[in-house]
């Protein structure tokens, strides 16, 4: 075994500006995830039936084929139907947002049903509009209780992202497998990005517990 | 007040209401009273339209609200509902139970809705709860913070849903003084009940419901000391 981490030493510093590159993605993302996962959830929970119906269909879309695909899809077909190419971040925004909001949107529903129903009527005995009902009253007690599965989310996306390093963004994944490529050593640097990914998820594994903590203070 | 003319409701087959006809007049108390699954619990629910009803027609101040372009919301915001089970916002305090409604439908500044807010928590003796959650309250207050909840959008008429079904003995009888006072204010209260002595005390007439239907109405005193049906007869032979 030869180990030898101080061969990349001094591509360190080069691997972790992908840190940046890497959080913008899962950042924007996982806006766009939770912001459509919440209108997905509410079309799914709809009584008008053609909605469920939307939402549905796109959800098994988005859950039936492979995230990579669709990331290839939107960087590498986009210019076929739209005409013109679309920048990387672009493209891994738009494909991991919409990837993660078909997740999102059943972890919502699934909060969503598990409020009890007196919370909507005591709402609706009050006057309050369907819209208030859902923001102010449903939607903070159903996030309370799926917040553990929301920080798994965001996990598995802030992983997932690696994926991006095929459109040639220069995210960790890519910078590590780079150094790889130019030391002949491959083993340390993408051993080095699986420490900072590590690190990452620990982060938001403690964020998750404390907003958890203060989410709890009412019980 | 209330004018209610041939309610039905049914769920499929099952006929829950067979045709309820009734009036309502301002400041009156009505107990509504039957054994379970009588239907009473669906009357009331009706009123407010938390139950869309299958056929029939309910007036409200002379506005008709079974019908389609009725905005309900707007009628929802002139009666108030207490629930067997409070249904308090169990994220808000109970300040913040009690401002909620006045602030984002009738559009109260904060200043004013606290303030109307911490009266009628003092009604209700519960001021020195207004920073606590309702998980830390017992039955009996949370169902008074419900009352004084529904209170604070400052509605004509209140609806009990079995207000003490779930409560434990000792809680009952802070919760019936709370309604009790309530009435004394001239407040259009119809209560769905078990508590006996309550209806007899309070209401100024009794409906008496049975498998969908109204079996009797009349002035407590006549109801419970001289009930007209048979159906009535047996039903207090086994409460009372």
């Amino acid at each position: 075994m030869n180990l030898e981490f101080d061969r990349i030493m001094p591509s360190l510093p080069y691997i972790l500006e992908g840190i940046p590159i890497t959080l913008k993605v899962v950042a924007v993302a996982a806006v766009i995830g939770f912001v459509l996962g919440i209108l997905l959830s509410i079309l799914k929970i709809s009584r008008i039936k053609p909605l469920n119906w939307i939402a549905d269909f796109y959800t098994s879309i988005f859950r039936g084929t492979p995230l990579v695909l669709q990331l290839m899809l939107i960087y590498f077909g986009s210019p076929q139907i739209l005409g013109i190419q679309i920048e990387a971040f672009e493209a891994a925004f738009l494909a991991f947002g919409l990837n993660s909001a078909a997740y999102i949107s059943e972890i919502i529903r699934g909060g969503i049903l598990a409020v009890d129903k007196g919370q909507r009527e005591a709402a609706l005995a009050l006057g309050v509009p369907y819209s208030g009902m859902m923001l102010n009253i449903i939607l903070p007690q159903a996030i309370k209780n799926i917040l553990p599965s929301l920080v798994n989310e965001l996990i598995s996306l802030t992983k997932e992202s690696a994926v991006v390093t095929i459109i040639g963004l220069g995210d960790i994944m890519r910078r590590s497998y780079i150094v790889g490529g130019e030391t002949y050593k491959f083993f340390e640097p993408i051993l080095f990005a699986g420490l900072i990914y590590y690190v990452m998820v620990m982060i938001l594994t403690i964020l998750g517990k404390v907003i958890e903590r203060r989410m709890r203070r009412s019980d | 007040m209330i004018k209610i003319d041939e309610l039905k409701k049914n769920y499929g087959k099952l006929e829950v209401l067979k045709g309820i006809s009734t009036e309502i007049a301002q400041g009156e108390v009505l107990a509504i009273i039957g054994p379970s699954g009588s239907g009473k619990s669906t009357f009331l629910r009706c009123i407010n339209m938390l139950e869309t009803p299958t056929d029939g027609q309910i007036w409200f101040k002379d506005q008709l609200i079974t019908e389609k372009k009725t905005n309900i919301m707007k009628v929802r915001q002139n009666v108030g509902m207490v629930f067997q089970h409070f249904h308090l916002f169990p994220h808000k305090t109970v300040l913040e139970n009690l401002t909620y409604a006045p602030m984002k439908v009738k559009k109260l500044s904060k200043a004013e809705a606290v303030r109307q807010a911490r009266e009628l928590l003092t009604k209700v003796g519960l001021s020195d709860k207004e920073s606590s959650y309702p998980n830390r309250l017992s039955g009996g207050q949370k169902q008074r913070v419900a009352i004084a909840r529904a209170l604070a959008m400052n509605p004509e008429v209140m609806l009990f849903d079995e207000p003490t079904s779930a409560l434990d003995p000792e809680m009952v009888k802070e919760v019936l003084e709370v309604m009790k006072s309530l009435a004394h204010t001239g407040m259009t209260m119809l209560i769905v009940t078990h508590e006996m002595g309550f209806a007899k005390e309070v209401a100024d007439r009794v409906l008496f419901l049975d498998e969908g239907l109204l079996v009797e109405e009349s002035a407590p005193t006549e109801f419970f000391s001289n009930p007209k049906s048979q159906r009535a007869k047996d039903f207090l032979e086994k409460v009372l």
